[in-house]
């Protein structure tokens, strides 16, 4: 099993939300919902400030509280090792969506939930995700991480990498890479 | 120009044949057990979200554009596409789109209209052109323009006999940097501009906001160098995006950028950081540029900046250091004060000095051999009749080009000196929100026999039109051929990917067609634009059904990035060198090295009204798009945070903006924000649409231009400067 994750090098983006817009057109995803978003944290007094902005998804977590809140097994680990979903058993109850502690999911108007898939349709394809591939600043960067060679274990190898909220113990496989400020904001 | 269903798929085909298209692609047309109609199709286009102008590949299913992707190949796009780039679907299927002609039934300005048929609208506009013409003058009918449409409506301004044109590209916008690069190194900067950023090893950014101004390759190059670690220097009154990737961010005093450019100057010349060799052998004027800039020491540009002499010097020192490989960007909307075209002439010579001009990781250089085009006056082959009376559109000032001054022709019609201005053709430009002083505007549309819009949306100035023509979107269409100047040259087609939608039509086709009712046949002789660009290809020497399949084609042997230091370079400049001092400037009254002058301040209470963009929205046009709506509804007024809490505000509060003429906006609300200096108000651009027909742009957020009542000109380009109004805030 592949172990696809993305590597967010916050220095890099600059909050041109192509992503964003990318995702919704490539997933079709219902309007007024987001499978992703570029977040803005500014700190400091004017004129000493520092800003982050970051990219937030679904981090297709190895230890996923979602799938072990669902109760109809919708919420799945799928054969590429990324979280999915299966519309069809989705009863939607939200139990997930309470269990995410990222904020990462919403119930469609279908009535089902939803999320980021990592573009499961395009990995199938050897293709990067929607996101990845529109990236402006290459600031998202996405492959297997067991394969040594991929620019991500590459990267990951080389800068010290932050998750989002790792005291959640969901072992996230989307990880951040700050090389100014190592270790996150 | 039907496109059928078999086309796309021949086009498709095609495309994969000739490696745009992933091999996967075959193999999915040709998948068994799925009906053909949900077989997408890719069709390579230009993008015109922007005037950027990327190369696009769009995704159809069953004839729905379901996806834009960036062209691979294409140098502006580079196989990404920025957020406005991935909304042209929003544009294409926004159904408050313009969907047939209308002409005008209430007063101006009521929006109220009946539908008309294309002959009626045609006959109507023309009748009244016509008789303008025999009345006042072919000049008494003036043009404002945007867009690729332009290519066609000059082509019938000139054929009518007009030279009144007026771009809101030129004065409102880069028409000072264009002229200060001209002046200085014989070539303007570009479009795109030839910065190299992804080689440079220093970006300095003036008030120029990469990430909130979201040109697509700008911005890959941008975060390439910094991957690279090249150090920014950003100066701005503002803690922008790209000032939070800087390694120094000087929050400069607004109004007072050529004080420090001067300053900067002058501690490159004398710390002698500056390239000597280059100096001597490529410009002119140095000596007494020494000589003027021993007063701007980096002690007094602290008084009038703000910014402490020893950032100053600093920062001047990283530059030197890293010469040549520093870009200092020109930046593009320039028209701030009335210093516009002098400011920019200060960055021109920093350039020159840190010899960064034609060297890598500074500015390169346009291509060489250029090829020789081949437009539509060339086409139809008959020459522009020439005009009789001067051309108000150039105005009083003496380098101004032939992309006009808007302002200029508003007052000529207002007034009708030096002649009466009686029709206005507007094809592309929201003229209510790019122009300054809208209230002049309206009132000149009020003295006007014949007011026309050509465009795709209801903006607010299509109110006021007494015949409106509903352009179809870029992905309806085709346009004439892009020549495109990046490194190299390359040629891009923009062709439809799916038929136009309701009654609307090329705005080659609508040129065309008012053209033949005018009496100017013989300036549009062909049926079919495909029969232009088919002439045009073979005279280009390259093959029309090749640009289709492949959407761009690079021109070999046309890179020209830097200089070649063995043999003699002449620049196109009087001299035929880099001129730090400026003979043209001086013949023509002016400073001919840069002047520090002092700008008003904001009176108490008050605030300088600064505007700019953001990146999911190209000025007012896409404000109503729904897929880019989506991302970002209404603007927010930046305040500091000690300003706020002073007058007792919280983030999100609605507030309304008073200028200092008594203009109120509309409602908008706070951003609460450190990153801002306390003597400003920042406003995003392009928001608070006043038209009802745009259902989702309505009155959502505020409008900077309706507060920008006053505004300076520049005497050398007359470029306009807006920043020069001042705000207070109220509650709403
Ligand atoms: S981020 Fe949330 S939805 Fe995604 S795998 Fe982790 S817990 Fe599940
Ligand atoms: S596309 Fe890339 S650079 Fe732009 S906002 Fe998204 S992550 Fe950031
Ligand atoms: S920069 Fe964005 S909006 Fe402009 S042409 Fe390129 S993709 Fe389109």
């Amino acid at each position: 099993m592949p172990r696809y994750v993305m590597v967010i090098d916050v220095e890099k983006c600059i909050g041109c939300m192509a992503c964003v817009i990318a995702c919704k057109k490539e997933n079709g995803v219902a309007d007024g919902y987001f499978r992703t978003r570029v977040v803005e944290e500014a700190r400091g007094e004017f004129p000493y400030l520092r800003m982050e902005l970051r990219s937030e998804l679904c981090n297709h977590c190895e230890i996923a509280p979602c799938i072990d809140a669902c109760p109809t097994r919708a919420s799945h680990r799928a054969k590429d090792g990324t979280v999915q979903i299966d519309h069809k058993k989705c009863i939607g109850c939200k139990a997930c969506i309470l269990a995410c502690p990222y904020d990462a999911r919403y119930i469609r108007p279908d009535g089902t939930a939803d999320k980021c898939t990592f573009c499961q349709h395009r990995i199938k394809e050897g293709k990067k995700p929607a996101c990845v591939e529109t990236c402006l600043g290459k600031s998202r960067i996405f492959g297997d991480l067991d394969d040594p060679e991929s620019d991500v274990a590459k990267l990951l190898k080389r800068y010290e990498a932050a998750v989002r909220l790792e005291w959640a113990g969901t072992k996230p496989r989307v990880f951040y890479i700050n090389k100014k400020f190592p270790g996150g904001f | 120009m039907v496109w059928s269903r078999r086309d796309f798929l021949k086009i498709a085909v095609a495309s994969t044949g000739v490696g745009i298209i992933g091999g996967t692609q075959v193999d999915k047309l040709l998948g068994l057990g799925r009906k053909p109609e949900d077989k997408p199709v890719y069709v390579p286009t230009v993008c015109e979200m922007c005037f950027w102008r990327c190369g696009v590949i769009a995704k159809v299913v069953n004839g729905k554009v379901v996806k834009l992707d960036g062209h691979p190949e294409h140098p502006q796009s580079r196989g990404k596409l920025c957020a406005r780039g991935h909304g042209g679907i929003g544009l294409l299927y926004d159904p408050d789109r313009l969907k047939h002609p209308l002409i005008r039934v209430g007063e101006r300005g009521e929006g109220k209209f009946k539908k008309a048929s294309w002959d009626e609208a045609f006959n109507y506009v023309a009748e009244k052109m016509l008789k303008i013409k025999e009345t006042y003058g072919p000049e008494a009918m003036a043009l404002f323009t945007h867009g690729t449409i332009s290519t066609y409506f000059v082509h019938l301004l000139w054929a009518y006999g007009s030279p009144n044109l007026g771009m809101p590209s030129y004065a409102l916008c880069r028409g000072a940097r264009d002229i200060a690069f001209k002046l200085t190194f014989g070539s303007p900067v570009g479009n795109p501009e030839r910065v190299d950023l992804k080689n440079s090893k220093v970006i300095v950014l003036i008030g120029f906001h990469i990430g909130e101004n979201a040109h697509n390759s700008m911005c890959q190059e941008f975060t390439e160098a910094l991957g690279n670690g090249a150090t920014v220097i950003v100066v701005d009154p503002r803690f922008s995006t790209v000032a939070s990737k800087a390694k120094y961010w000087l929050p400069i005093k607004p109004a007072t950028d050529l004080a420090l450019l001067l300053a900067w100057i002058n501690v490159i010349i004398n710390e002698g950081l500056y390239d000597k060799e280059y100096v001597a052998k490529y410009t002119v004027g140095f000596e007494k540029l020494a000589e003027a800039v021993k007063e701007y020491t980096p002690q007094w540009a602290e008084k009038e900046t703000e910014i402490p002499a020893g950032l100053i010097i600093e920062t001047a020192r990283i530059m030197g250091k890293n010469k040549p490989s520093v870009v200092i960007h020109p930046g593009r909307h320039t028209a701030w004060y009335e210093d516009n075209t002098q400011r920019i002439r200060a960055i021109a010579i920093l350039t020159a000095l840190l010899g960064a001009y034609g060297r890598p990781g500074g500015i390169y250089l346009p291509p060489k051999n250029p090829l020789t085009g081949y437009d539509l006056s060339d086409f139809c082959g008959v020459p522009y009749p020439e005009h009789q009376k001067p051309e108000i559109n150039k105005g009083p000032y003496p380098f101004t080009e032939e992309e006009g001054v808007i302002p200029e022709i508003i007052k000529a019609t207002l007034t009708e000196n030096p002649y009466p201005i009686k029709g206005w053709l507007i094809t592309g430009t929201n003229l209510i929100k790019s122009t300054p002083n809208q209230r002049d505007t309206i009132e000149a549309i009020k003295k006007l026999d014949l007011v026309v819009t050509v465009d795709m949306m209801p903006f607010d100035h299509v109110l006021y039109a007494d015949v409106v023509l509903p352009e179809c979107t870029y992905l309806e269409r085709y346009d004439d051929i892009f020549e495109v100047k990046e490194r190299s040259i390359g040629l891009a087609l923009r062709q439809p990917v799916v038929n136009p939608m309701y009654d609307t039509k090329p705005g080659w086709w609508i040129a065309k067609e008012l053209g033949i009712r005018l009496g100017l046949k013989d300036y549009f002789p062909y049926q079919d634009f495909e029969d232009y660009l088919k002439a045009k290809c073979q005279v280009l020497g390259i093959s029309f059904e090749e640009l289709k399949q492949k959407g761009y084609i690079e021109i070999p042997d046309t890179a020209n990035p830097y200089l070649d230091g063995t043999s003699e370079v002449k620049f196109k400049t009087p001299s035929g060198k880099i001129e730090l001092y400026s003979k043209q400037l001086e013949e023509a009254g002016f400073p001919p090295i840069p002047q520090y002058t002092k700008h008003e301040e904001p009176p108490q209470g008050y605030f300088r009204l600064l505007y700019g963009r953001v990146p999911v929205h190209t000025f007012s046009r896409t404000t109503n798009n729904p897929s880019l709506w989506e991302l970002m509804k209404e603007n927010a007024a930046w305040v500091n945070a000690k300003v706020a809490k002073k007058l007792g505000l919280k983030n999100g509060d609605y507030v309304v903006l008073v200028n200092q003429d008594g203009v109120k906006s509309n409602r908008v609300k706070i951003k609460v924000t450190e990153r801002i200096r306390p003597d400003c108000v920042y406003v995003p651009h392009g928001f608070g649409s006043f038209s009802p027909m745009l259902k989702r742009a309505y009155l959502n957020g505020a409008d900077d231009q309706q507060l920008i009542t006053r505004y300076a000109v520049d005497p050398v380009s007359g470029s306009v400067g807006m920043r020069v109004n001042f705000v207070k805030i109220e509650k709403a």
